[in-house]
């Protein structure tokens, strides 16, 4: 049992890493990849979300919105009711609320780490690598304990992919890259080659 | 830049692309480019919805609380995604099942987010609507260039159709195999980005540092 949730944290960070091999939250990893700190605050952030939400949905899909999943409630005709069809809009919506509440906690009790995530909060919101850790979940019909391994093996990799990407870009500023190249374009050929090495873990055999 | 319907709608291709220069909507764009028959689907699916989710917007801008903006935004787009994903499941089953959770993750496409904060929420409906499909443009413009490398040299076809003999097939052409591999698509952006930016060199990003003239020769004797 320990080994499965194992394999599946390990198959989670590195052979399905969310940023390297599905492109999962680019927008961000581009954006915000420039120095260490931010990184590694917006990764923290990423595994947190990551680690409430994914189990969350799990709960409102299977408790709420798959076929015959309101059984419990006793209504006619609950057994053939399928509502998976509201999926997207439940999920985006328990994200929302869950970085709300999130936010609002952490300012309440944890004022340090708040100060330190900051702006980073918010974005979470409209990052694709958390919509889309639900949407894998819902796939590949994870039960609750999987889920919330799950979760965090994808934060934890996105994370490490991000800090190892601000890493390079912090030395990559002293480079001479062509002008056209510059900033944007060779960000993008950097990703390619650590995407390339990522490649390399597909053959783990866990 | 004036407002005209036309420059609205055609400056987001090339000169101010959304994927090239403001950086958003990658995730999908590098992810469908395997086959170009797909990457169509895609680009016309977020055009459809930035455009709808634009003017929608741009109508009940007025009414919306400053406050919970996020959201609304957020419940528009999310349902406009919902009626493409269902209509792809009805009407074109294998490339819904291809696209897998990119359809869904067209809500968190920044394209789409970005048009509705940027431009819906300070244009008419009319010009909101044009700016949506101007961007959605833009995005599949990008899409179609990289499917177009990704499918021609990574399979020897083009939307299925056997272009370039391959050598399992009796024929001449060796696949690269990378091109279906995640990683190319990262190239063939940087590759456009480079190549727009030679073509429009205003677009050139700042170096951070500038990089001293190399040693002359006798000097360093």
């Amino acid at each position: 049992m320990f080994e499965y949730y194992l394999s599946l944290l390990v198959k989670a960070v590195f052979v399905e890493n969310m940023a390297l091999a599905f492109f999962l939250g680019m927008c961000t990893f581009l954006a915000v990849s420039k120095k260490i700190e931010a990184a590694l605050g917006l990764g923290i952030a990423v595994v947190v979300v990551l680690v409430i939400t994914v189990p969350v949905n799990n709960l409102i899909y299977n408790n709420l919105l798959r076929e015959g999943a309101l059984t419990w409630t006793g209504m006619e005709g609950a057994e053939s009711m399928d509502l998976s069809f509201l999926g997207y809009l439940s999920y985006i919506g328990v994200i929302a609320a869950m970085v709300q509440i999130l936010e609002m906690f952490l300012d309440k009790f944890v004022p340090a780490l708040y100060n330190a995530l900051g702006v980073f909060l918010p974005l979470i919101t409209v990052n694709c690598a958390i919509l889309g850790a639900s949407l894998f979940m819902v796939e590949r019909d994870y039960n609750f304990g999987e889920s919330v391994v799950y979760g965090a093996g994808a934060g934890i990799g996105w994370a490490l992919a991000i800090v190892a990407l601000a890493g390079i870009r912090e030395k990559l500023k002293y480079s001479d890259v062509p002008a056209g190249l510059q900033g944007l374009g060779i960000t993008f050929v950097t990703v390619g080659l650590m995407s390339l090495g990522f490649m390399s873990f597909s053959g783990v055999q866990l | 830049m004036a407002d005209t319907p036309k420059s609205v709608i055609v400056s987001p291709i090339f000169a101010n692309n959304p994927i090239a220069l403001q950086i958003l909507g990658i995730c999908s764009a590098l992810a469908v480019t395997s086959s170009l028959s797909v990457a169509i689907v895609m680009g016309v699916a977020v055009s459809l919805v930035t455009a709808f989710s634009s003017m929608f917007i741009s109508m009940i801008r007025n009414q919306i609380p400053n406050s919970i903006r996020i959201i609304v935004q957020m419940t528009i787009i999310a349902s406009l995604v919902i009626v493409v994903d269902q209509m792809l499941k009805a009407y074109a089953y294998e490339t819904s099942k291809q696209l897998s959770v990119f359809v869904g993750l067209i809500i968190t496409n920044c394209i789409v987010m970005g048009r509705a904060e940027a431009y819906a929420m300070k244009n008419g409906p009319v010009m909101s609507f044009i700016d949506g499909i101007g961007n959605g443009l833009g995005y599949t413009v990008v899409l179609l260039f990289v499917g177009f490398i990704r499918e021609l040299f990574g399979s020897g076809s083009l939307f299925g159709i056997q272009i370039l003999e391959k050598i399992n097939d009796g024929g001449w052409y060796l696949p690269n195999g990378m091109m279906l591999l995640p990683p190319s698509a990262f190239f063939i952006i940087a590759g456009f980005i480079w190549l727009i930016r030679t073509w429009q060199p205003a677009q050139n990003e700042e170096a951070e540092f500038k990089i001293a003239p190399n040693t002359q020769a006798k000097e360093a004797v």
